[in-house]
Formats: C-alpha cells, structure tokens, sequence
C-alpha cells in the first residue's frame, strides 16, 4: 500500500542567534492508510519539527530539505499556497495543550468547521450541522447547545475532544496528534487515546502519534520510530522494536518505563542530557550516553541505519541481541 | 446587558458626584477673589458684596456646596462670572467643536494605525515594518505645536489648500467643517497614530505567537482569514482600552492646539476660564469632561464583553 506521508532525509535548520540549530538531521519514515505511526524520544529529540517541517509548517526561521510525499505528491519544492490547500483537507493536526490550542474568542462550533468551510466550500448554516455532527461524533455531551459555546466554557479533556473534532472535520487522510494527552490528567489521557483509536478504526484514518509514553506506543501503534539528537536510532514494527530492542538507546528507554506489573514505581532514568542541536556530534549522538560504547568509531563516525529484521532498523555498529526478556 | 448598563451608569453617577466635591473644595484653595477679578476696574464695595451675595459666595461653604449640586441636578451650573451667561449654554456650546475634532482626529489615527501596525507585525523585519517604527518615533517625539505650525504653513500657506484656523460648525456647512477640521485633527491624530501604530504592532505579535493561530495555520486556512479572524480578533482586545484612553484625553480639550488653530472647544476654554478665573465656568467644563470619561469608560466595557467572550457582564 502506497504511504499517506512519508518524507525522505528530512533536514530541519533553524537559524538562531547562537548559530543554526540541527533540529532534524535525516530522517526517513512513512505511514500508510489506516495505520499508526508513533514517534517517541525524548524532548528535543526533532518529532515535533519533524512533522511539522513536513506539512510546511516549521517556523519562518527554518531551512528544510529532503523529500515529502503525500498521498503520492510531491510536496517538495511545491509552492506554501498549495501545501495549504493539502492542510487541514488532507491532514489534521491536535497539539499538546487543549487549553491554548483553541481560540478563545470563537465559538467551538465556528473552529470545528473552519477548514470544512474553507475546503470544501460548506455554507455557514450546513457547517454549523456538521460542527454539530463533529461534536457528537468525539462524544460531547448535548453538542447541539455545546457548538455555541467557547473554549473557556470547557474542561481540558472535552476541549481537546474538540480539537479532535475539528482535525477531523474535512475526513483527512492523516491525523498527526502531537503528544495530545501530555496536558491532561491519567483518566482523561485513557479516554482520549481510546476516542482517536476508536475514530481511526471507523474512518480509516492514518495516525503519527507523538509521544513520551511507551505505553500508549505499545497500545496503539503499528510502527513506531525512535528518535533522538534530530535523527531514527531505531524503527520498525512495534512488536520487532519492543519485542526485541536492538539500540542500546532503545533498551535504555524500554528499561526506564515504570513497571506496572512489578508493582513499584522505580524508575530508572538514563544518566546524562541529549546533545544540544547547536552542536551536534560527528559520530553517534548517543555515543556520550551510551553504556556499550563499542569502539572509537562510535565516537567519531555516524553510524549507518541497519536492518536486523524484516522492516526492523537500527543505527548502531553494535545492535544489541535480544535478551529474550523485556523489562 | 441592560442592568449592566444601568449598574454601570448609577456607578459613574456617584463618580461625578465626587468629581463636583473635589473641584469645589480644590477651587477654594485657589488664590486670588474671582468677583474682584471680575469687576476689575470697576471695583466698590457695594457692587462687590452685592456680586457676592448673588453668587452665593457669602454662605458658609457646606451650603455652597449643597446649593451648587442642589441646582447642578436642575441643569443650572450658575453663570459665568465674565459674562453673566449660564454655565450650562456656554459648556455645551463647546462641545460639538472638540467632539468633532477628537473623533475626527481618532478615527483618522486609527486609519493611519490599524493597516501600519498590522502589516508591520505580519511583515515584522521588513521595510514597512522599518517605516513604521521611525514613524512612531518621529509621531511622539516631535511636539505637537511645531507639527501643527508645519501644517498650517504647508497647506495653508505654501499649498493654500486648507484654511489655517478657524471653525465651521459640521451642522452649518459639512464641507467647510470638514476642510477646517482637516489640520487640526491631522496633527493631534498623528501622535495618537504612533502610538496606536506600535501597540496595535505589540498586540499583534504577541498574539502571532499563540498556538491558536498554529491551530488556524494547520488547518490550512488562507493568511487572510487567519490574520483577521483568529489573529486581530484577539489583537484588538487591548487596543480598544488604548483608543479609548486616547480618545477621553481628547476629549478633555488639547488645550495648544485648540489654540494654535483657533478651535473654540472645551480646552480652549478651560484656559480661558482659568485665566480669567470664571470658576463657575471651569466647574462645568471640569464635570462636562468627567462626564465624557465616564461615558467612554462604559462604552469600552460594554465593547470589551462583545469581543471576549471570557468576560461576562451581570
Ligand atoms: N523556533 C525554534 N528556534 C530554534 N530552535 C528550535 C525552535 N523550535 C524548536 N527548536 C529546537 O529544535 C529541536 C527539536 O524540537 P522539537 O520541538 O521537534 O522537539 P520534540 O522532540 O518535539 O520535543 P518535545 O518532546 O519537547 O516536544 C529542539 O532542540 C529545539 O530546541
Ligand atoms: S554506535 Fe556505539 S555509541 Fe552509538 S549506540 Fe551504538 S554502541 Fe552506542
Ligand atoms: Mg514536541
């Protein structure tokens, strides 16, 4: 099956005062119709700039190279006017925080149907119904009185519905959910991955699904790619890359998650900070971090990404096998 | 709505009354005696108790005072003691000349401001945003008066576009009117301009910033609608307090430049009353220009709960 999105040794430079910042640095990944992508790594790690860089969003500040093709166009080179015509019709977006992501002088329902309005041509009285529809449709109670309402009038996790309900107001092909839980509480957190699992399922909907929480990745993901210094250290299936964990990134990672079935809230965290995308290191960025640390080439040259299964990669001289245990 | 308005209105009733208080008390304080100054040369004593007498001056001053709001209420603010007409006719005579002029010389700045403060927060670096900054600058550090002086010798005199002083009433002849209000409310909108210019380019950039607007961006939505729907919509919020300061500070009279352009306003004769010392004049223009404050303050309340829905009024 031909990808919804896939970009090709996206780059992402941003000019700042201090010189350029490599916030993306090459990185390839795609996702296909219905199916869910999830990107993790820690903060700064590029997932955000990645997706944004790649539906032309990145700040005016940015450079950005490599290729971007959805639903088999190209999208590089083609002119901002046309990448928004493909915005919010082909790709809807939710962001972190539910509280600053809606404007706070519309009404919901007047958002919801915006990029309808703008995209498919929707009169005000037929967006006003489908805004309606929307609401109903990610579960907020009585949406035909709730449509008039504004944002403040609304708790986070029925404000974030909201937002779903908006990205999913033109049926994209494409919803990119940028860590949309990390703002709210536990119980909300559960309800909104199950309410996006849920309308993926009904609408056939691909998903890149950024997050911290590799719980969420092994509930609902298909893919999963893991990034770290603005570059994949590891990606594949998500049972291939859970299952069997091959960059000591990775295993560090798997190994930091609080174990629920052990009962104890020990948390192993990995010692140090990720490179700054001021500076980013000529050889493997984990290389500072790293507890294998193979040899010299480690530190000086960038490791290629290699395959050790089928669609399973990793960018490491020295994937590590399996030790048949997950913890 | 209604009883806010009501609510609101009963509350700046009791504000002017303070206002009447605090000018009274302030104006004994003041040195000089207005009946003598008001006679003048033809100063005796008989005549000067008489005055006296009939302006009330001789009661204590809580009855004054009390006499005064007593008739205030009635619509009599007493007479001028330069002229002898009632306060009331001579404060309200004035009005149509500085109301003209303020609102003229906002609306203009507002036009000058909104488009140069927009584009120059949506371009922010580029050359219109360069323009506009010097233009703010050059609009509040360059003083009134000479800008005036500069216009009047420009159009007037060089051009001889537009008549150098003088006023029209808009009722009388809208065309004169409007070629004579032209200078001066030019001159007092340029400063109220620049500083409209640079808020509205603050308020707009701060705004830009928000992730609504990301929002609106990723929904692919043209730069128009997202500028003026999401962006200025919320932009406009603390705007309306900064037009509306302007526009109440006018409204109290620009005192240099209702002279400079022989405009017949509230400042004007302010300035007159005080250097006459024609107190009851200067009462009532101080309460006339208290009451205007107060008006403007509840219409930009009442604006303030149109644009953001997170303000309820009760
Ligand atoms: N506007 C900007 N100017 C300069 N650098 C930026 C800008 N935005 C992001 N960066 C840098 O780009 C890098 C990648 O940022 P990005 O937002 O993609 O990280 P992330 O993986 O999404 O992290 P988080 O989990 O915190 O959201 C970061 O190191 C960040 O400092
Ligand atoms: S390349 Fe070397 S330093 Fe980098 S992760 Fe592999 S073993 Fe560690
Ligand atoms: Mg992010």
């Amino acid at each position: 099956m031909k990808p919804v999105l896939a970009v090709e040794d996206l780059t992402v430079t941003i000019g700042t005062r201090r010189g350029p910042a490599h916030a993306v640095a090459g990185v390839d990944w795609a996702v296909r119709p219905g199916e869910t992508l999830a990107l993790v790594g820690e903060s700064g790690s590029g997932k955000s700039m990645s997706v944004l860089a790649a539906t032309g969003l990145a700040p005016r500040t940015a450079r950005v190279t490599g290729r971007v093709h959805l639903l088999g166009m190209e999208l590089t080179g083609v002119t901002e006017e046309r990448r928004r015509r493909l915005r919010g019709r082909h790709i809807g977006f939710v962001f972190q925080d539910p509280m600053t992501s809606l404007n706070p002088v519309l009404t919901v329902g007047r958002q919801v149907t915006e990029a309808a309005e703008e995209h498919l041509g929707l009169t005000r009285r037929a967006a006003r119904s489908r805004a309606v529809e929307l609401l109903d449709m990610v579960g907020i109670p009585s949406a035909g009185q709730r449509v008039d309402a504004y944002p403040h009038q609304f708790s986070g996790g029925m404000r974030q519905r909201v937002v779903i309900a908006m990205a999913l107001a033109c049926e994209p092909d494409l919803l990119i959910a940028d860590e949309p839980t990390t703002a709210l509480d536990v119980t909300t957190q559960a309800q909104i991955v199950e309410l996006v699992g849920d309308l993926q399922r009904r609408l056939g909907t691909a998903v890149v699904w950024i997050t911290h929480d590799l719980g969420v990745v092994a509930g609902i993901a298909d893919t999963v790619a893991v990034m770290y210094g603005g570059r994949i250290l590891e990606q594949g299936p998500v049972d291939a890359v859970f299952g069997t964990p091959s960059h000591p990134y990775t295993k560090a990672l798997l190994a930091a998650r609080p174990d629920p079935a052990a009962g104890s809230a020990e948390l192993v965290t990995i010692a140090g900070a990720p490179p700054s995308p001021l500076d980013l290191p000529a050889g493997c960025a984990f290389w500072p971090r790293c507890p294998v640390r193979g040899d010299a080439r480690c530190e000086h040259e960038l490791p290629p990404l290699v395959p050790v299964s089928a669609g399973h990669q990793v960018r490491t001289f020295y994937p590590q096998p399996s030790d048949g245990e997950r913890r | 709505m209604a009883r806010f308005v009501i609510r609101r209105l009963l509350q700046s009733a009791v504000v002017l009354l303070g206002v009447t208080l605090v000018v009274f008390l302030l104006l004994q304080l003041v040195p000089g005696d207005p009946v003598r100054v008001a006679l003048g040369t033809r100063f005796d004593p008989q005549t000067y108790e008489a005055l006296r007498a009939r302006a009330g001056l001789d009661q204590p001053l809580v009855v004054q005072y009390f006499d005064y709001l007593r008739r205030a209420l009635t619509g009599d603010l007493g007479v001028s003691f330069r002229s002898g007409r009632p306060v009331t006719a001579i404060v309200l005579e004035r009005l149509p000349a500085t109301l003209s002029l303020a609102v003229t010389a906002v609306v203009f700045a507002m036009a000058v401001a909104f488009p140069l403060g927009i584009v120059s927060a949506i371009r922010s670096g580029s050359l219109v945003d360069h323009a506009a900054r010097v233009f703010s600058q050059f609009g509040v550090s360059v003083p009134d008066f000479w800008m005036g002086i500069m216009g009047i010798l420009l159009f007037s005199g060089v051009l001889g576009w537009l008549p150098p002083s003088g006023y029209v009433a808009l009722t009388e002849d809208p065309g004169r009117w409007a070629s004579h209000v032209a200078l001066p409310a030019a001159t007092v909108g340029l400063v109220t301009a620049s500083i409209l210019t640079r808020f509205i380019r603050s308020s707009m950039l701060e705004v830009l910033s928000e992730d609504y607007v990301r929002t609106a961006e990723a929904k692919g939505l043209r730069t128009r609608v997202v500028v003026l729907r999401h962006v200025l919509r919320n932009a406009l919020i603390p705007v309306v307090t900064v037009v509306a300061v302007q526009l109440a500070s006018l409204l109290g009279g620009v005192i240099v430049i209702e002279v400079l352009f022989a405009w017949p306003g509230i400042g004007r004769l302010t300035y007159d009353a005080v250097a006459a010392r024609d107190y009851p004049v200067l009462q009532g223009a101080v309460l006339l220009v208290a009451a205007l404050f107060l008006l403007v303050n509840l219409l930009v309340d009442i604006l303030y709960a149109r644009l953001d829905p997170r303000i309820t009024v009760k």
